[in-house]
């Protein structure tokens, strides 16, 4: 009992300081991307060719990237000529609509807060059903994180429940397999309403690396009304709870 | 006997795999065994016409060799499990891609669930009848933040007499979609075979492609790689102990691990920019080296975590409460450990001295390798200090590895792979030996890519440390071995 005391002394308080602080990220942390579509050359497409998900896309208005399909590996910004890709370190990349996930010169993700209705039913908590549905178990790392000293999702409520039950919503990672799709579509169903559905990962997203496998649904668009989508692959902590206090209008 | 001998990541000739009869396949692969081999993996390749060709590789850890050879079959043949149980996962698996019949196996279940196949979820279950027997069926989807797996338990009371694991969720088609790559998705599909051993499988890929140009990478491109393995062996370790602390409700060690465990992934960060090491190793080498004062402080940072680490995980072993949970939980016995092909930590736990960074390296760990020690109990208790001497041996390492990284360039480009070859590429990730194969084809693609994590063979040793015991103890000696869905199911 004495160890365990001391030990806890020795261990300290390690909670971080985010969101009142800075989050800390380190110097390489790869985050929001910018793009300069004015550097572009004509016919140049050598970022959508070296791009291993497709996320890339040179549209009318210029060079446009779905950070829904991105897995932030930067082989785009290795392969622009005129670097007019860069990857900032800004952790802010949930939105709430599927489109503003496409990043242009002047498009950027951003999260609306819940209604008001809706967030005065959750009061000050959220708890969320996570569902793997195929994927690397990459974000699940990141997930099981959140819930950590350091990250400490419970502060702010938020805490997966081991019911859906118990759940007022859903978070899903994984590209949807052929055979997880049943049992995510249950696990859905069996939430009360009203729930929120939030997309964690390029996976859940679009399929990511594995979209357009006919093992796998290409993520959730199109089988869930989604409410959040967080990308990475895997997305930081730091960029989970970002969206999810952006969600409660807490930020 | 007919073999083709090769070695970690040296490819061989295709052409060079004996191809033999099926009775002297199985005779010769048998005799290996005996002699002391090891089943390193057995597997389908798409065969002439209607043929399914059947490799099977044995391993010889004492020479550092590696046996390959081969034979055509079609529809059936004599199964190897009977006399070789550690080959009865890969017959089922075998079974399940090509259709073939391994005459004489116990029981030819479901492995993945593949299109086209079953419905996951419908296919018979092995079950105890008989008064007072009940079944409680768990998964795929469970309670906590986990991937998903259908969980069987055949109880007696409150007694488990038989576990069964059905899986597959995961299946996404890795495997399939490697075939004929190299390509600009190859590597980041290798990365995510499983997320939390992104530098093993990368190690793995990237090994394998270099064998087969012929290359290999700079001493220092080598130490950074090493750098890259020991962080994720010591992040999961760590993370695995303070799940199990957690499991026994333990919580001031299960707070502190879980908090040293993201120190440690954030140092991966710093040195890379993910915390899983996403996009560091790289063809050729790694994609940024590491300065000279980056790596002293890493190594302070490192000594810091060692010494925290220490200190929570001590309080694991001083706890009676603790080691009255771990001691004599979920046995694997040595014979069931050796007979079933187990391998990694949980394998050593049980006494097996065995590991590829010691046994079968490539050029990674050729110049030097942590200190290896096994265990003898098997039980949850083993498992778990099994965990925290590998930290303890690779913190040491590390230390080393850091103080003299070598020299050389850490990137360099690799020329086009060898056409009509075959290559085993090797690397000891932190559950244990995974293994990736490769056969290229005329023009030097991809034509066959097969992935072995360590779960593919462990799941099983999870269902036989469960016989006798108590139902509540899963979740301890689930987490003891706590293996990978994704890895398994590709």
């Amino acid at each position: 009992m004495f160890k365990t005391l001391l030990a806890r002394a020795r261990q300290g308080y390690r909670t971080a300081g985010f969101p009142a602080e800075e989050p800390g990220l380190p110097a390489l942390f790869r985050g929001r991307p910018e793009l300069d579509p004015t550097k572009c050359t004509d016919g140049c497409r050598q970022c959508v060719d070296a791009c291993p998900t497709g996320a890339l896309r040179v549209a009318e208005a210029g060079v446009e990237l779905d950070i829904g399909r991105c897995i932030f590996c930067e082989e785009c910004v290795a392969a622009c000529p005129e670097g007019a890709i860069a990857f900032t370190r800004d952790w802010r990349v949930a939105a709430s609509r599927r489109e503003d996930l496409i990043v242009t010169d002047d498009n950027r993700p951003r999260v609306d807060a819940l209604g008001r209705e809706l967030r005065r039913l959750l009061g000050r908590s959220l708890r969320l059903r996570q569902v793997s549905a195929g994927g690397c178990n990459g974000c699940e790392v990141e997930v099981n994180a959140l819930g950590n000293v350091v990250f400490d999702g419970s502060r702010f409520g938020i805490e997966f429940v081991a019911s859906p039950r118990h759940a007022d919503g859903i978070l899903v990672t994984g590209p949807v397999t052929a055979n997880m799709k049943q049992a995510l579509l249950i696990t859905y169903e069996a939430v009360a309403e009203p729930k929120l559905v939030i997309a964690a990962g390029a996976c859940a997203i679009s399929g990511g690396l594995y979209r357009s496998h006919p093992e796998v649904s290409d993520g959730i668009e199109g089988l869930l009304p989604v409410d959040l989508y967080i990308p990475g692959c895997p997305p930081h902590p730091i960029t989970m709870l970002d969206g999810l206090l952006r969600l409660l209008g807490r930020l | 006997m007919a073999f083709a001998i090769t070695s970690n990541a040296i490819p061989l000739p295709i052409a060079a795999v004996p191809v033999v009869e099926v009775d002297a396949f199985r005779r010769d692969v048998l005799t290996a065994i005996v002699a002391g081999g090891r089943l390193l993996l057995l597997i389908g390749l798409p065969g002439d016409g209607r043929a399914t060709r059947l490799l099977a590789a044995i391993a010889d850890d004492a020479r550092g060799a590696i046996a390959v050879c081969s034979t055509d079959v079609t529809d059936a043949y004599p199964a190897l499990t009977p006399d070789c149980p550690s080959a009865h996962y890969f017959e089922r698996e075998i079974a399940e891609q090509y259709g073939i019949e391994p005459e004489g196996h116990p029981w030819l279940k479901p492995v993945r669930f593949p299109l086209g196949g079953p419905t996951i979820g419908e296919a018979d279950f092995y079950s105890v009848a008989g008064s007072e027997i009940h079944e409680v069926a768990v998964g795929p989807v469970h309670a906590g933040v986990i991937e998903p797996g259908h969980f069987r338990f055949n109880c007696h009371g409150e007694r488990v007499i038989h576990l069964e694991i059905s899986l597959g969720y995961q299946h996404r088609g890795v495997e399939r979609a490697l075939r004929g790559g190299p390509d600009r998705r190859s590597l980041y599909l290798a990365e995510t075979v499983a997320g939390d051993t992104t530098a093993g499988h990368a190690t793995a890929y990237c090994q394998l492609f270099e064998g087969l140009a012929e290359r290999e990478c700079s001493a220092r491109a080598n130490a950074l790689r090493v750098i890259a393995l020991e962080l994720e062996r010591i992040a999961n370790h760590i993370g695995d102990l303070g799940a199990l602390a957690g499991d026994v409700g333990f919580l001031p060690a299960a707070s502190y691990c879980g908090r040293l465990r993201g120190d440690v992934l954030n140092l991966t960060a710093e040195l890379n920019g993910s915390r899983l090491g996403r996009g560091w190793i790289r063809p050729g080498g790694i994609a940024r080296d590491i300065g000279s004062d980056e790596l002293r402080e890493l190594k302070r940072r490192l000594s810091d975590a060692g010494r925290n680490m220490r200190n929570a995980v001590d309080l694991l072993w001083k706890s009676s409460s603790v080691r009255a949970r771990f001691e004599n939980t979920g046995v694997l016995r040595h014979e069931a450990a050796a007979d079933l092909g187990i391998v990694g930590p949980a394998a050593r736990a049980s006494g097996i001295d065995r590991d590829t960074r010691r046994d079968l390296p490539a050029a990674l760990y050729r110049a030097r390798h942590p200190t290896i020690t096994v265990g003898d109990n098997g039980d949850v208790f083993a498992r778990a200090l099994q965990r925290w001497r590998e930290i303890e041996h690779s913190l040491g390492f590390l230390a080393d590895v850091l103080d003299d990284p070598g020299s050389g360039t850490t990137a360099s480009a690799i020329p086009s792979l060898a056409p009509d070859a075959v290559i085993l590429s090797l690397v000891e990730g932190w559950r244990g030996e995974i293994v990736h194969l490769a056969v290229t084809d005329a023009a030097g693609h991809f034509a066959h890519y097969k992935i072995l994590d360590p779960s593919f063979r462990n799941w099983f040793a999870l269902a036989f440390a469960m016989r006798g015991q108590p139902i509540m103890d899963f979740p301890l000696c689930n987490k003891s071995f706590n293996l990978s869905y994704c890895g398994h199911d590709l």
